[in-house]
């Protein structure tokens, strides 16, 4: 079928009609060559010309299919024997060794070749070519190269709809297996065919997870437990506790009973030290800590309501978002919540309201990540919002030491196992950073792209060396630290202890020197009301005056430094002018 | 008959010396120091170890030919001395 347009214009429209006409070529110009011009140029003989004997060649870098590799054994059977000898027949095989034995040539060549291997036995054990001479040497050379980490292995999804890797856990025994748990966290985003799939991948197979967890709902987070290796207990999205035996298989042994579970997600759980090894705790927004023995999950043993009134009221209470528990210290536990607070919390209080003993009040967001040195315990990390700060558990006020604002926000964060002055953290544009506290304390030691989307978590396993971080489109990557930052170096421990003495000390003296001028300041404001009763005194303005001191107070403070900058931009010249400026955007 | 035991137990005598197996060319082993399952992997696996190396030689240079070979591991050395028909295998614990 031919498609046809028809459209009509009038023919005084068209213009005039072309009259084209057939004429001969004409030469336009013809310059001759000018023999004259010849001589204002010279032959030049020789002529450099490089040329380069060789073959020519071309890079290219080809990226090949994903190299799928499966280990399998093989059995060694005896071969060669002659066809006439079974070689499982003892008399056949030792008369076929004694007629070969009594062979001139097996004699000879037994007698040359058995002098040829004495000389060499001899050599071994006269002197040992591989001994160390210079071990001395060695292990200075060592600190000098830069740090550095490579990705071993990525883990990938193996469903459709990409979940994002919540939360990692290596396994207790060697760290040969790797449990990831995956969700999807963003409000409402789950979509139906959603798996709710949870993978223990075999680090060495990165092609197919070892094992699938089913639970009803995803898991947020989940914990191998340090004692069993083959036990896990996973804190589900809707709430609910799962506790799996991988030799039983994929299905969940045991979950909670949703009425006593928490009734939010479950961010964080880990087990406890016990004598049975089967008791966990979790923790979730919802406001509570629950206590569980996994022989027994229809109900928990225990109930914490992160209440900062104490009063254990549910309504005021604060989310929890992230847990902490240190084996040495089985009393005592810390909350992170998703209001900025670091609760403590003492698991032997006799009444509920002593259970909370204090809180410290740190960032302007969810605290992510919750972690103590495991080498100081008194001293622990926490991240959220942009920063990492490392707190002293005896200064209240706030932390002794913290990172610079960071770009992007910081998800996740753990000390290193090995180095106490190491600790690794995840940002949301898919950096991994190693912040070492004794090298270089404004920036990160090494900083790394994992991926171009975000990462979620993050876990180290037991030897320091391996990392393994998860992404938001549901890739773990395992990586592998240089020697550098994971060796312990000599003195770290007593240079990082002196450093949070230091840090802790200087905290102190400012806390002691906020708390002289309140109380200065209170008892100026109690002396003053003192004398006039009846007229507002100094600590008790009305609201209208302290904003207009409050305005006052800010403008002539960027007065004064508005005049500072130009002063300092006379001085120095034009080029520092962007510099101020891009400062200058900044506070205002 | 008599020198080549002679010579066997001269080397078995020797300091670290752990085991010898005598493997013929088609890789069976003829005599041996050691169990018959740890005889039998050795005789398998160098057997083609030596006729790699060998070939390795002799194409890099005809006119050259294998007369020794040593694999050092963490644990211990294997020496192989290798013949027209036969080799000898030594399994040795270097000297600390």
């Amino acid at each position: 079928m031919e498609i046809v347009h028809v459209y009509t214009k009038l023919r005084s429209e068209f213009g005039r009609q072309y009259l084209f006409s057939d004429r001969p070529t004409e030469l336009l110009v013809d310059i001759p060559p000018d023999p004259s011009l010849a001589m204002q140029f010279i032959t030049k003989t020789p002529r450099d010309q490089a040329t380069q004997a060789c073959r020519e060649m071309s890079e290219h870098q080809v990226n090949t299919e994903r190299f799928e590799s499966e280990s399998r054994g093989l059995n060694h059977m005896e071969g060669g024997w002659p066809k006439d000898v079974d070689p499982n027949d003892m008399e056949q095989t030792i008369r076929f060794r004694k007629k070969v034995e009594k062979d001139e040539s097996y004699m000879n060549s037994i007698l040359q070749l058995g002098s040829v291997m004495d000389h060499y036995i001899r050599q071994n054990n006269a002197i040992n070519i591989y001994q160390d001479y210079f071990t001395e040497d060695q292990d200075i050379d060592e600190g000098q190269e830069a740090p550095s980490a490579k990705t071993i292995n990525v883990f990938r999804d193996p469903n459709e709809v990409k979940r994002t890797v919540t939360c990692l856990s290596w396994h207790p025994d060697g760290g040969r297996k790797l449990a990831a748990a995956y969700c999807c966290l963003e409000f409402q985003k789950s979509s139906k065919d959603l798996s709710p799939d949870s993978y223990i991948w075999d680090i060495e197979n990165p092609n197919q997870p070892e094992l699938a967890l089913k639970p009803a709902s995803p898991l947020v987070c989940l914990d191998y437990n340090p004692k069993d290796p083959h036990t896990l207990v996973g804190g589900s999205y809707n709430g609910q506790i799962v506790y799996w035996d991988t030799r039983r298989g994929s299905q969940p042994v045991e979950l909670s009973s949703v009425e006593h579970s928490h009734r939010d997600p479950v961010y964080k759980i880990i087990w406890l030290q016990s004598k049975t090894g089967t008791d966990a705790f979790s923790a979730s927004t919802d406001g509570q800590v629950l206590w569980w023995d996994v022989r027994k999950l229809n109900e928990p043993t225990e109930r914490l309501v992160l209440d900062p009134g104490r009063e254990g009221n549910l309504d005021r209470a604060l989310g929890a978002i992230s847990l902490e528990f240190e084996a040495t210290m089985p009393t005592k536990f810390m909350v992170g919540t998703e209001q900025g607070l670091v609760v403590s919390c003492n698991r032997k209080a006799k009444t509920p309201a002593e259970k909370i003993v204090c809180t410290y009040d740190g960032h302007h967001g969810p605290i992510y990540a919750l972690h103590r040195n495991p080498f100081f315990p008194k001293n622990f990390l926490t991240v959220g919002d942009w920063t990492a700060r490392i707190w002293s558990e005896d200064i209240r006020d706030s932390s002794i030491m913290w990172t610079r604002y960071q770009m992007s926000y910081l998800t996740d964060a753990c000390w290193s196992p090995v180095r106490p002055s190491v600790f690794f953290t995840t940002k949301m544009d898919g950096v991994l950073d190693v912040w070492d506290v004794l090298f270089k304390q404004n920036n990160p030691t090494l900083s790394l792209k994992v991926c171009d989307e975000a990462l979620y978590s993050l876990r180290v396993q037991d030897n320091g060396r391996f990392v393994a971080c998860g992404s938001q489109i549901g890739a773990a990557t395992l990586l592998e630290i240089c020697s550098g930052l994971s060796t312990l170096q000599k003195n770290e421990k007593s240079l990082l202890a002196a450093m949070f003495e230091r840090e802790t000390k200087r905290e102190k003296i400012l806390e002691a020197r906020q708390r002289e001028m309140r109380l200065k300041e209170r008892s100026r404001s109690e002396q003053s009301r003192e004398d006039d009763t009846g007229r507002d005194a100094d600590g008790d303005e009305s609201p209208e005056q302290l904003i207009a001191r409050a305005e006052e107070d800010f403008y002539s403070v960027v007065e004064a430094e508005r005049k500072r900058r130009e002063e300092r931009h006379r001085e120095k010249g034009v080029c520092e002018e962007k510099e101020v400026k891009d400062e200058a955007v900044i506070p205002l | 008959m008599a020198e080549v035991e002679e010579t066997l137990r001269r080397i078995q005598s020797q300091k670290g010396v752990q085991g010898i197996v005598i493997v013929n060319s088609e890789g069976i082993p003829i005599k041996t120091t050691l169990d018959n399952s740890s005889t039998v992997q050795y005789a398998g696996l160098i057997h083609q170890l030596v006729m790699k190396a060998r070939s390795t030689v002799r194409d890099i240079d005809p006119q050259n030919d294998l007369t020794f070979l040593r694999i050092r591991s963490k644990k211990n050395e294997i020496m192989i001395a290798p013949d027209k028909d036969y080799f000898l295998i030594v399994i040795q614990n270097p000297s600390d």
